[in-house]
Parts: C-alpha cells; structure tokens; sequence
C-alpha cells in the first residue's frame, strides 16, 4: 500500500514543553488507524501536531511524500488533512449551515446532510442550540466540507449516545470504503479496535505498540501491560 | 428583524421632516454610522480590537478633500478616493496588526492613528495642519443635486451612503467571507485547522473597514468642506468604539443604535450642561455595561427574560 502520512522521530508540544517524544509513525492510503492510550498519553497532541496546531521542536511529517511540517494549518488542510477535534469548536454565532459553509469547501451542503440528515432537519439553529451528538455531526460534517483525503478523529465518541455512536461509526465505515484514510483516536479501546484494521498504542508521548487491531483483540493483556487500559468485555467479567 | 432596514429609513426620512432645523446634527451621525460600521465589521465579525479606526476615517477624508481642492470635485468620485485611501491605509498597516493579538493589536493600532496625526499636523502646505484643509468645493451630487446652505442635499446624500455601506456590509457578512471571520472570531484555530488562511482573511476584513471608515471620512469632508486634525483623533476612535458597545457588536444593526443613542444623548446633554456632560456619557456606558453587556440590541431578548 501506498504510504500517505509519516511521521519520523517526531518531538512536539506546547511552547518549550515536549509533549510527543521521537514518534514515528508511516500510515498508508485507505487504511484506518486506532489510536490508544490514556488520558494525557499524546494522542490528541499527535493529531495536532499533523494538523499544525502545536509547535514541533524536531523531525519531519510528509504527506503523499511532501514535507507539510513547516506549513500552516490551513495549507496542510488544502493538501488534504483534516481534523475533527475532541472540543468539537462549534460556532455558536453561526447557524448549523453557516458553519458549514464558514469552512468554505469545495463540497456540496446537499453531500454534508446525506450523511447527516440530522443537520439539514436543524440547519436554521443555532450552533449552540445543538445537542452534543449534533454538534458532533457537525463537526465532522464541517471538517468533510473540504474533501480531506486524511480524516484525523479526536475522540469522536466521547460522551454520546450509543445510537449516535452506532451512527457515526456507520459514517466512518462510509468514509473509509470511499478511499479515505481515517485515523480514530479513541480511549474506549474496543469501539476503536473494532473499526479500525491497525492500532497505535501511546503512553508518554510515544508510541509502544504498533499492530493489527486484531492482534490486539485476541490479546487483551497486550494493551494492559502497554497502556493499562482493557477491552468493555474483560471490564465486565 | 428582516424588516428592520426598512424601519431605520422611514425613521430617518421622517427626521428630515419633524428636526428641519437640525439637519447638520443628522447629518453627523449618518457619518459616524459609517464609521462605527466599519469599526463593526472589524471587531464585532472579526473580533479584532482597534482604536485606531480614526486613521482610516482621516485618510478618507484628507484624500477626498484634497482630490475635490486639486482634481475633481465630483461626490462620488471622491467617495471612491475616500475609500481607497481608507483602505491603502488599513492594508499597510493591517500588515502588521493582523500578525498580533489583543493589547498588542490595540496599541499599534493607536499608534498608526497618532503616527497619521502628527503627518497630517506637519505637512501643513497640503493639510493645513491644526488649521484644518479648507477650500472644498463639491459639485452637485450625480451633476443634479448641488449641496446647499441648509444641508438638505447632504441629508440625503449621506442617507443614501449609509444604506449603501449598510446593504454591503450585511451582504458582506452573510457570505461565507463573513461566516469565515464570525469563525475566526470564535475560533482562529478551528478556521486555519478547516482550511481559511485567517492572517489574510483578516488583512482583508481590515482593508474593507478601512475603505468604509475612508468613505465615512470623505463623506464628512464633502459635506462640512472642511477636514481638521480632529478627523484622525483619539478620542474620534475611542467614540466610536463606545458607540458600537452601546448598541452591541456582530449585528450592524447595534452600530446604527448605538450611534444615533451616543450623539442624542451627547448632544442633549452638551447642550444642557457644556461642562459636566461627560457624566452623562459615563453613566450611560456604565448602566450598559452592567445591565445590557451585549448592547442596547439585546434589549428585547432581556426583556422576554433570556440572557443578555
């Protein structure tokens, strides 16, 4: 498979603070990625950092073999990165549709509510008026406006309901079997594995295991002894 | 809210009739409007702070008022001067303002204004200096209507730029242009991570509030054939900032509030007490501040009970 994002030896945070420490990491077209870890383990720092929104103190990203670390954000977004961060950032000034079209993308409304039919029912609210999984939809819907080939998913399911879960899963299988790369960094390890066909272990801003999610699904303790985290399933027995 | 632009020209074509002794009064703040307009489109959709709008409102008008003097007298080829000088002015120095935030940003804008006020103050030969630029003369507006000495044509001249301006901006911001800026306003981070280039965006949003603010200066010195250093002030930034948190920021509509409510009040009140009118002006900034903070435009929400 054809690599489209690396990330080699890669150390980055906030102002002098280090928060991600020599990651590497090469993601390939198409392919979904979970990514693991605790609370304060990197994984939200590590999608920043490929978006451009903290400051790198070494190493080199590429996307489809040209070096972006050095761009702004929004150069990195054009080139086909984009991110649907964990604070979700809704406009609240901005009708549901007015954020849409704020992101001034090449796609079509009518695309963003055939996947979220939700958001045309409410596109005249405003974005405050949302509840959490439709400021969710939104969120992501406003991140697709500009057709990114790389979708970075910080912890899109925190907090939601299972039906709004099961939904915006059915979206990410959508997305991904239309060719897109999907990275889904997720605490609720077995959400992530189960849609993801490789996971990325973090703990302390680097990255301990790195394998096929089914791996990790036959053996459980793998991501215990890495992350101290457990599947829903061995929580329960 | 839809029908609001309709009620402010009937209200204002009505004060023509009911206040016809007061027409340079009205006139004013048709001016101030467009400035406080511009200081909106700068704060209140790109949440830039400026309290130096005053230099793009001088620029205009100095250029207007020196175009008529030396090139050629007609109102809208000088509105157009106006508004390019204003807006020259706000890209230069928009430059360097956009790449700073906050406080930063609020000084340098000042200090723009004042760097702008002691040129216009030196070069007295084209200025006046402190004696103002004198010797306008303007032609009649479209070649039909010549200003007159009671100031009705510029009442309607000035009626007819602000609902210009006004239209331009609210097209302005229901575009995705100024969503992009109500965006960069919540969010700088969220725009540049969804693909604006705010720095330019800005810049932008900067120049276009320079050209207004240059179209309300042009207009002031078309209409008052005069352009004194008062134009490039402080205290004309500083007003019109206080004019806008008055009637409430992001909407428009609380620019013209806000403005016609400032110079009311601040006429009343010279005019009753030329030397304690301040106090007025301060009790009415702090009454707005404590119980309106989202200006005089929130008044309806607050009333039915909803946060202000």
């Amino acid at each position: 498979m054809t690599e489209i994002l690396t990330f080699t030896d890669v150390t980055a945070g906030y102002g002098p603070t280090h928060v991600l420490r020599g990651v590497s990491l090469s993601i390939h077209k198409g392919e979904r990625l979970a990514i693991i870890g605790r609370n304060g383990a990197g994984k939200t720092t590590l999608m920043a950092t490929m978006m451009g929104l903290t400051r790198m103190h070494g190493g080199q990203i590429t996307l489809n073999g040209q070096r972006i670390d050095r761009l702004p954000p929004f150069k990195r977004n054009a080139l086909g990165l984009g991110l649907v961060p964990q604070t979700r950032d809704i406009f609240k000034s901005l009708s549901v549709e007015e954020n849409l079209l704020a992101a001034n993308g090449t796609m079509a409304l009518e695309e963003a509510y055939a996947l979220f039919p939700r958001l045309k029912e409410r596109r005249r609210n405003g974005g405050g008026q949302l509840s959490g999984g439709e400021q969710q939809m939104l969120a992501i819907a406003r991140t697709l406006m500009t057709e990114p080939q790389v979708i970075l998913l910080d912890e899109p399911l925190e907090g939601l309901a299972p039906v709004i879960c099961e939904h915006l899963m059915d979206v990410f299988d959508k997305l991904a079997q239309s060719g897109r790369t999907l990275l889904l960094v997720e605490q609720h390890a077995e959400a992530a594995l189960s849609f993801a066909s490789r996971a990325v272990l973090m703990s302390n801003g680097a990255i301990v295991h790195d394998g096929p999610s089914d791996e990790l699904k036959q053996a459980p303790d793998l991501l215990h002894r890495h992350v101290g985290l457990a599947l829903t399933s061995e929580e329960d027995t | 809210m839809r029908f609001l632009p309709l009620v402010f020209v009937a209200l204002a074509a009505a004060a023509f009739f009911v206040f016809p002794y007061d027409l340079a009064f009205l006139t004013r703040i048709l001016i101030m409007i467009v400035l406080v307009l511009s200081v909106d489109l700068i704060l209140g959709y790109a949440g830039v702070p400026t309290l130096g709008q005053a230099a793009m409102y001088g620029a205009g008008a100095y250029a207007a008022g020196l175009f008529a003097i030396h090139v050629w007298a007609d109102p809208v080829a000088g509105l157009i001067i106006g508004g390019l000088a204003g807006a020259a002015l706000a890209f230069v120095s928009g430059l360097i303002v956009m790449r700073t935030h906050g406080l930063t940003a609020i000084m340098l804008t000042i200090a723009v204004a004042q760097i702008c006020l002691e040129i216009a103050n030196r070069a007295r030969d084209i200025t006046g200096g402190a004696e103002g630029l004198r010797g306008i003369r303007m032609e009649p507006v479209l070649g039909l209507f010549a200003f007159d000495f009671i100031g009705q044509t510029g009442y309607w001249y000035a009626l007819i730029v602000v609902c210009v301006v006004f239209a331009a901006l609210a097209v302005i911001g229901r575009a995705p242009f100024g969503m992009s800026l109500r965006g960069i306003h919540e969010s700088r981070d969220r725009m540049l991570a969804i693909g604006a280039p705010v720095y330019w965006r800005l810049v932008l949003a900067y120049t276009l509030g320079g050209a207004v603010a240059g179209i309300g200066g042009a207009l002031a010195a078309q209409i008052t054939q005069l352009v004194s250093l008062e134009t490039l002030s402080f205290t004309l930034s500083a007003e019109a900032l206080i004019m806008l948190i008055l009637g409430g920021t992001g909407r428009l509509y609380g620019a013209v509030i806000g403005t016609v409510l400032f110079m009311t009040v601040h006429h009343l009140a010279a005019a009753n007490d030329p030397f304690n009118w301040l106090f007025v002006i301060g009790g009415m900034v702090l009454a707005m501040v404590f119980f309106l903070p989202s200006g005089l435009i929130s008044l309806g929400h607050a009333l039915k009970g909803g946060r202000k």
